[in-house]
């Protein structure tokens, strides 16, 4: 008998577990296998260790009692994983999300946005004092609004991009630029970037229209990575790595928030504090969220969007029923760019200071992360992925050099538990009747 | 009701590379009618079907469509979505091709999104929610509830696609196409893998769309109780070539219809195991 042969259904899974006998030779089978795997592969990296002696030539001593150690435990290591999967019981997959699942799933839906969303509006109020939690927040909320804009792109259309932080520097740069340069406000910028980062996102999408999958992937990461090397050697424009300082800060509709005498404060006739800003920047990036967000929300319900998730379904469909699809992933293309771009104006504007440092493949392998594991098109996981991600991060800012082993681990299991992200389950645009939510098992995945 | 062509097919010609699986192919078929497309396995059916569609490019030969309004296209000089858009030819799959993910209601949402695309006002107009867009979205579902209503599944408008069962997924996929409001229906093998109750219904379905006479059908069958029960006109494909045209009576009755699709007469395969002293 094999105890792990997954059950066809899953309903019987916690009775049947505690049925089925503990198959003891199996189990040995198994971990005597890793065991062996790990002596082969420790027996070079830890068996063996090499030096260069004093006169360079090679010394070298065994380590045998390390490497017994590391195998002995990889052996125990494997015996207890496999109790623990006996003890749980089968995994089985579910391709219709149960009445339960979805009671649950409706009332987390309802309840968690306009919590979430009330905790936020609250937070300058609560942690007035506290800058380090307002900044941290102001993290998170820009990165919330990366991923609500990525997700145009990959949760809905389909369309992998690794080169999203391209548009984030496109709207930083056209700010820095426009309003260093020229003067121009940050109220008239922030359109401007917007605009230009979605053109940058059209003429990013011409070429890569034929492209799906791993091809697209590495054609987008290119992408970024021609921007980022642009940015750094035309030095006349951008500064090169120098990057650009001085860019103005943000005014509240032409109030400045300064001490000065036309100064928000002085007008108010409230005492000034560097506080103000950092509430403001909070309040506007929470805008430019939620703006995205309805847009976004606004527009699943549209045709146009409609039409993003049907290509993402499948393409040759979309083209027998008469949707131009070069029209509709550029139109995805220049979406998720427009809402880069807007977070990216707002970054130059906070920091006061950018360099191409800040538009690394890393911030956009982040991004994209974080859409990933908040489950591909859903908004609310999108936002929980942003704070467990950044909020994660800092959280674990006192383990030093662990940190990013810690996380890394964190990230694994969250995948293994919710391979399909936290929120695995795609809302329908519409119904007749009632909506139900639909099973991640059948909705594609962004190639 | 056999009125002038919808579709004429002249000389139509397909190679890929040095293989010709379509070769010197001319048929019509008339406004208000069902023609079949039938023929042995590899025949060239589903090639013309992608010619007609606009998934190939014809290596030789015009398609025309002409709507009842004289109105008439050149379809192998329009590109895919075009053909669809424009010309108002829908189509349907072998290997059915619904979006899984979307619910049925949002598969004939989908199919609609030229018309709706028009009405939101290319998005803008959608966007903050103008009265007309609301009454055309309106519209749009109610076109969708009575397409489902006729297919039978209305109670399940608000499940996956990819849940349904396999005849559903079928008949879904023929009202998606007719949700396009198309001229000519395509449907590539639309009773495979149907039991005999489901290919009755699906008779039905089709005579149904026919009796509208706003759309005339075109299908490719390998169920020939099918096909001799609703077709008005059969036109058979043996190795690309055309072999027989005409009524599913003198289809029937052609010994080149009957060699194609059973081989040759006894007393003919005698004659080359002799020759070959067998």
């Amino acid at each position: 008998m094999a105890p792990l042969t997954p059950a066809p259904a899953a309903a019987a899974t916690a009775a049947a577990a505690k049925k089925r006998g503990l198959d003891v030779a199996f189990i040995f089978k198994k971990s005597l296998i890793s065991a062996l795997v790990a002596l082969v592969l420790f027996s070079l990296m830890i068996g063996v260790r090499t030096e260069a002696g004093p006169t360079g030539q090679l010394i070298y001593w065994t380590r045998f009692g390390d490497l017994a150690a590391m195998v002995g435990a990889v052996f125990a290591g494997s015996i207890v994983v496999e109790l623990l999967r006996w003890w749980w019981g089968p995994v089985g997959t579910v391709h219709s999300v149960g009445p339960k699942v979805q009671g649950a799933l409706s009332f987390a839906g309802r309840v968690l946005p306009p919590l979430m969303l009330g905790f936020t509006f609250l937070m300058p109020v609560i942690f007035y004092d506290q800058r380090y939690i307002l900044d941290l927040g102001i993290l998170v909320l820009t990165y919330v609004m990366l991923g609500w804009g990525l997700n145009v792109v990959v949760g809905l259309a389909g369309l992998l991009d690794l080169g999203y932080v391209a548009f984030y520097a496109v709207g930083a740069y056209s700010y820095a630029l426009l309003a260093t340069n020229f003067g121009l406000s940050f109220w008239v910028c922030l359109p401007l970037a917007g605009i230009l980062a979605a053109f940058w996102g059209v003429l990013l999408g011409f070429p890569v229209l034929r492209l799906r999958g791993d091809y697209l992937a590495i054609v987008t990461l290119a992408f970024g990575e021609i921007i980022r090397l642009v940015i750094i050697n035309w030095q006349s424009l951008t500064g090169g790595p120098n990057g650009i300082s001085g860019i103005p800060r943000p005014t509240m509709f032409g109030i400045p928030l300064t001490p000065a005498e036309d100064g928000l404060a002085a007008r108010l006739g409230i005492e000034f504090s560097p506080t103000h800003r950092i509430v403001f920047l909070f309040y506007l990036i929470l805008a430019l969220a939620l703006l995205t967000n309805w847009v976004t929300i606004r527009l699943r319900r549209l045709p146009i969007g409609r039409a993003w998730e049907a290509l993402r379904e499948d393409e040759v469909a979309c083209r027998a029923l008469g949707i131009n699809t070069t029209t509709t992933k550029l139109t995805a293309f220049a979406t998720g760019a427009m809402f880069g771009g807007f977070a990216g104006a707002f970054f130059a504007t906070r920091q006061g200071f950018i360099s191409p440092e800040s538009f690394t493949f890393q911030e956009s392998a982040l991004v994209l992360a974080i859409v990933v594991l908040g489950g591909m098109g859903s908004q609310l996981g999108v936002a929980l992925a942003a704070v467990a991600m950044i909020g994660g991060f800092e959280l674990f800012r006192g383990l030093d050099q662990y940190r990013m082993l810690v996380f890394g681990l964190a990230m694994v299991l969250l995948m293994i538990w919710r391979p399909r992200g936290l929120i695995g389950h795609r809302a329908p645009t519409v119904f007749l009747e009632q909506s139900r939510a639909i099973s991640s098992d059948l909705v594609k995945e962004g190639r | 009701m056999s009125g002038d062509p919808i579709l004429e097919v002249d000389n139509l010609a397909m190679r890929f590379g040095g293989i010709v699986a379509v070769n010197g192919l001319s048929f019509a078929a008339r406004h208000g009618e069902i023609t079949a497309l039938i023929g042995p396995n590899g025949a060239g059916k589903t090639t013309v079907f992608n010619c007609i569609t606009g998934f190939y490019k014809p290596t030789g030969g015009t398609i025309r469509l002409s709507h009842r309004d004289g109105k008439s296209y050149q379809l192998q000089r329009l590109n895919d979505f075009r053909i669809s858009k424009i010309a108002k030819v829908a189509r349907t799959f072998q290997n059915i091709r619904l979006f899984p993910g979307m619910t049925a209601l949002e598969n004939l949402m989908v199919a609609q999104h030229n018309a709706l695309m028009r009405a939101s006002g290319l998005t803008f107009l959608g966007l903050i929610g103008a009265p007309s867009w609301r009454s055309a979205e309106a519209s749009a579902i109610e076109l969708a509830r009575i397409w489902l209503k006729r297919i039978g599944l209305l109670e399940r408008a608000d499940d996956a696609a990819g849940n349904l069962p396999y005849g559903d997924q079928r008949r879904l996929e023929i009202a998606r196409a007719m949700c396009t409001t198309p001229a000519l229906l395509c449907l590539d093998e639309p009773a495979a893998g149907l039991n005999a109750r489901e290919s009755a219904g699906l008779s039905e379905l089709l005579m149904s769309i026919r009796a509208e006479g706003n759309t005339s059908i075109l299908l490719i069958e390998h169920d020939m109780s099918v096909v001799m029960e609703i077709s008005d006109h059969v036109v058979v494909l043996d190795y690309g070539v055309k072999i027989a045209d005409g009524t599913p009576q003198h289809v029937r009755d052609d010994a080149r219809v009957i060699a194609a699709y059973l081989g040759v007469e006894d007393d003919e395969v005698a004659a080359v195991e002799q020759e070959l002293g067998l």
